[in-house]
């Protein structure tokens, strides 16, 4: 249920009641809500569940993640080459 | 945007998968009993064989994140009641079509005619109420913290349209009482929490301070693909073998510590806190989100009148002890003969974060079951 999928934003549209957007999910387009993110504009990325935008995503916290992740990764790689060496 | 970078399927690598496995074998002493909130979360460990690749010292128990099984029956008896009424569109997510009531589900209800509808969103409900108005629109606001702002945001948009054929039957539940109800349960086993990414998306993580001081239990905010639920494995082992218990994030792109406060702008705006039956487990004060009095008019409890109803469970299914990460689905008599996704006894079977369901589909052929 709060399965959520990142999505582009790629139009904003002007609508009455609450603010709705067009969201590309990697080719497929739905309509979702974003009254929730105010500050979000055409390019963003943002998860949506049952149809609602649920924050703008930091593409710089991801590569971030990614990049310890990456660290933590290296060194037991390395640390298993070692053991190998012995 | 990175040409290579991906917000799903970068946090699916291979090769960082390993890396982390290797990191948690290596600082794993002693055995660790881990919940993970979100039914979500619970699918893609089993979808991805997460549990399989992890040291045997570590258990991975499944919690009570999953709206579709801690739905009081009362409510579904109640929902069925409307849905079969002649003059009703009733509007609800895919999940709880199959969902056992004391005696038929939304599915059969369809088979004999029962106008049902299933949305992709709450919106989806108010276009129909629209496009439909002299019949009566019912949609089942089930869900978390993650599903409220969708909820709420119906109720915002029907006022805006001035709909007066529009209603939602409310069924909202938030994880931070349930946490402390299983943290304060003598038969607890939790030692550390992998806490709901999407809903601490909306909610953010200061409410789950006081609880892991007062518990001393660490929780780490968790994301749902495999590099997300590794490293908020990896970040709760990290503190149950040093001992410490603070609330960490591993779902930095997505998860402030404040959350969305427009979101939370919302829900208050709508609704606010009530205590709440939660389906095997029982009342938790102060665990749901009920509609504000001001928005009376879109209750559909009231406006059908069927708070009357009330209803027994069945005796067989042990989903209650399954929700608090006290026994495994396998462990249930009926799983996999009785229970089976086509015939469901409980709720945890039928929905797609329901912890029975993803073992029914996933692991059937494992040694241990």
């Amino acid at each position: 249920m709060c399965l959520g999928i990142p999505g582009k934003i790629i139009e904003i549209e002007q609508s009455i009641g609450v603010k709705m957007a067009k969201i590309d999910f990697g080719g497929v387009i739905r309509e979702a809500c974003i009254e929730a993110i105010p500050e979000a504009k055409i390019g963003d990325y943002t998860i949506i569940h049952a149809g609602f935008a649920l924050n703008v995503l930091s593409e710089q916290e991801a590569l971030e993640t990614l990049s310890l992740l990456q660290e933590i990764s290296d060194i037991n790689n390395e640390l298993n080459f070692n053991e190998q060496e012995l | 945007m990175n040409k290579n970078f991906n917000f799903s399927t970068s946090f699916r690598n291979s090769q960082l998968v390993k890396g982390v496995v290797e990191e948690i074998k290596r600082i794993t002493t002693k055995p660790w009993t881990i919940m993970e909130i979100c039914g979500g979360q619970t699918h893609a460990i089993m979808q991805y064989g997460i549990d399989q690749i992890l040291p045997k010292e570590l258990e991975l128990v499944h919690g009570p994140g999953c709206p579709v099984c801690v739905t009081p029956l009362d409510q579904i008896d109640r929902a069925h009641a409307i849905a079969a009424q002649t003059n009703v569109i009733f509007c609800t997510f895919g999940d709880m079509l199959r969902v056992p009531g004391s005696s038929t589900d939304l599915f059969s209800l369809k088979a004999h005619g029962a106008q049902i509808k299933v949305v992709y969103s709450p919106i989806d409900a108010v276009k129909i109420a629209q496009e439909n108005p002299d019949k009566q629109i019912v949609f089942f606001a089930i869900g978390f913290e993650t599903t409220i702002p969708a909820n709420a945001s119906s109720i915002i948009q029907a006022k805006a349209f001035g709909l007066r054929n529009f209603s939602i039957l409310v069924s909202q539940v938030c994880v931070p009482p349930a946490m402390e109800a299983i943290l304060s349960s003598p038969s607890n086993r939790v030692q550390a929490f992998l806490a709901a990414g999407h809903v601490c998306a909306v909610m953010g993580y200061w409410q789950y301070h006081p609880i892991s001081q007062k518990y001393q239990v660490p929780i780490v905010v968790t994301g749902f693909e495999p590099l997300d639920l590794l490293q908020g494995i990896l970040k709760a082992i990290r503190q149950l073998e040093s001992g410490t218990h603070i609330v960490e994030n591993a779902y930095q792109r997505a998860v402030s510590e404040k959350g969305n406060q427009a979101a939370q702008e919302i829900i208050n705006r709508v609704f606010e806190p009530c205590d709440r039956n939660w389906r095997g487990i029982g009342t938790i004060p102060f665990s749901g989100m009920g509609l504000r009095s001001e928005f009376d008019e879109f209750n559909a409890e009231h406006r059908f009148n069927v708070e009357h109803i009330k209803t027994q469970e069945s005796e067989i299914c042990i989903a209650g002890q399954i929700l608090q990460g006290l026994k495994k689905p396998y462990q249930c008599p009926a799983f996999g003969n009785v229970c089976v996704p086509t015939n469901p006894l409980g709720a945890p079977m039928v929905s797609s974060e329901g912890a029975c369901s993803a073992y029914y589909r996933f692991s059937l052929n494992r040694e241990e079951i």
